[in-house]
């Protein structure tokens, strides 16, 4: 049991795993409270375009990533604070943002091995200097999320109010696009590009699935993105199959769990009542 | 001025997007009044508060609030918004909606807090809504909502309540127990509230004015005086007729009120 965990690879990648789910965890939770999984999804194929971008002259894919992934925040942001715009402008940026990643695959020397990894995911590939990497832009982005924390949420949850109590909606939209972007160049790292909603989304749609108290369901998501990310990664160095599936494999039980076992409200009087008193134009 | 001016419209306008909403606008709320505002939909009432909020500019005109100009994010100030749909999955209770109106636009985040917490749970029981503070406020009726909105808007002690259709698409006996609340703590806070509405009678035993707006044109004053055949008849433009039935105020021709027509039509400027 005890053999493979000498391995410095295998360390690294448990470290880069936990720093990762940790603020994936507490993205993620933001992530669905202000319904942005498409940007998630958004910022994650900008960032395959980065990537890929990258590799075609010569760069490290990681560096392209984060550029690109913070160059289509700022798009994004400016674009459109409303739910309603962002989600197109979220899609005019990808839409060409691939187009780009396709022509760049081609033009890269090392098309396949790198293709492979930045879609589905390399954590098991990752060296000490991207620990590193990963763990100063995850203290940094944590620390900026923990300074905008409570305005976030008020004016996610109800803009309104926040805006004539004074809260800047923009410039905290803008932020929180950045810290995401972040947030999405590091899990593409443990589960990759295509499968980034099985980090930063699934586990906090777990976790809100269990419970509303605000402190106790950030708790869950990064308990959660843990679990998932460190038994993944596990299963991953025992059988040889992708840590990818592992993890998106975890991930999505948690959520069917706390789905048909979550909290009582689904079935408390107050949801019945509310579908009385309203109608069924809701 | 001799007399103190909680809110105060001088020779204020607003026209958005090349149309006037209204103009010239003449106002002064003395403390402690209780102003219905009133109007067919599009007369501008949402826009009214906008302004009061600093979040919309007049297009002429000066308004003041306690002698100063309006400012985003006055604490003193309570705003109850006009009603939204919350997701049923929001991690958020009803009590986590109160605390916003208390410390929502600190930046950080909140640690468990016992001061807060009681002030907290004070206005969970003045507004009676203990009951349903831990559930996910997705989840609770539009009453309910409404209670914690006006927890939410009180929790932070203000001189200037601005209330934007609270009773909108609440049942009778909510709306009642709504303008009830309010009015209660009105009397007990001696506070200004502006209370944007689209039915007078829920609120004629709670309103010392009313200010109608209709046609870029306004008219304000006590009900009996502003809810008359021959004041509406002018501010409208066409005759219009009011009736009253059992203490309640029916009137044929116009619209009072943006979300139930009654019968007629009025004419836009």
């Amino acid at each position: 049991m005890s053999s493979v965990w000498h391995y410095a690879f295998v360390q690294q990648a448990f470290l880069a795993g936990i720093i990762t789910a940790v603020l994936a965890g507490c993205v993620g939770l933001m992530v669905t409270t202000r319904n942005m999984s498409f940007a998630v999804h958004g910022l994650a194929e900008v960032g395959f375009t980065g990537a890929t971008g990258a590799v075609a002259i010569g760069l490290p894919p990681a560096a392209g990533l984060i550029v690109a992934g913070f160059a289509a925040a700022l798009v994004i942001g400016l674009l459109g604070v409303r739910l309603r715009e962002r989600d197109v402008a979220i899609g005019s940026v990808l839409a060409f943002g691939t187009g780009l990643g396709v022509l760049f695959l081609t033009l890269s020397p090392r098309y396949a091995t790198e293709a492979y990894s930045i879609l589905f995911g390399s954590i098991l590939a990752v060296s000490r200097e991207d620990v590193v990497r990963s763990a100063a832009s995850g203290i940094v982005a944590l620390c900026a999320l923990g300074a905008i924390y409570r305005p976030l949420r008020f004016a996610s949850i109800d803009p309104d109010v926040a805006e004539a109590r004074g809260v800047p909606l923009r410039t905290l939209s803008i932020v929180f696009l950045l810290i995401l972007a972040v947030a999405v160049s590091e899990a593409v790292q443990v589960v990759g590009v295509l499968l980034i909603l099985t980090l930063i989304i699934v586990p906090a749609a777990a976790a809100q699935r269990l419970t509303a108290h605000p402190g106790f369901a950030l708790a869950w998501s990064v308990l959660l993105a843990l679990a998932c990310t460190l038994a993944g990664l596990a299963c991953a160095v025992y059988t040889n199959w992708p840590v990818s599936f592992f993890v998106s494999g975890f991930s999505f039980t948690a959520y069917l769990l706390a789905r048909f076992l979550g909290r009582p409200w689904g079935t408390l009087d107050t949801a019945s009542r509310r579908e009385a008193e309203e109608g069924a134009g809701d | 001025m001799p007399t103190p001016v909680a809110v105060g419209f001088d020779h204020a306008s607003l026209s958005i997007g090349g149309r006037t909403l209204w103009e010239d606008v003449l106002l002064a709320v003395p403390p402690g009044e209780f102003l219905a505002v009133l109007g067919p939909n599009g007369a501008g009432k949402t826009s009214l508060l906008r302004v009061l909020l600093g979040l919309q500019a007049l297009t002429s005109g000066r308004v003041q609030i306690r002698g100063r100009a309006p400012r985003r994010g006055d604490v003193s100030i309570g705003y109850i918004p006009q009603q939204r749909a919350f997701d049923p999955d929001l991690p958020i209770r009803g009590r986590d909606l109160v605390a916003f109106g208390l410390d929502g636009h600190r930046w950080g985040f909140s640690l468990p807090n016992r001061v807060a917490r009681r002030r907290v749970d004070d206005m969970l029981s003045l507004v009676g809504a203990e009951r349903f503070a831990d559930a996910p406020i997705g989840r609770l009726s539009g009453g309910e909502q409404q209670r914690l909105r006006i927890a939410q808007s009180l929790v932070g002690d203000p001189d200037l309540l601005l209330c934007d259709e609270p009773l909108l698409s609440l049942d009778l006996n909510s709306q009642q127990a709504i303008v009830e609340l309010i009015a209660t703590w009105h009397r007990a806070r001696q506070a200004t509230v502006i209370f944007v509405a689209h039915d007078v009678n829920p609120l004629l035993q709670a309103v010392d004015r009313m200010l109608l707006l209709a046609g870029g044109r306004w008219a304000v004053g006590r009900p009996d005086v502003v809810l008359t055949s021959e004041t509406m008849s002018r501010l409208y433009g066409t005759p219009v007729d009011v009736l009253r039935v059992h203490g309640r105020v029916v009137v044929l021709g116009a619209e009072i009120g943006g979300h139930e027509p009654l019968l007629g039509h009025h004419t836009h400027a």
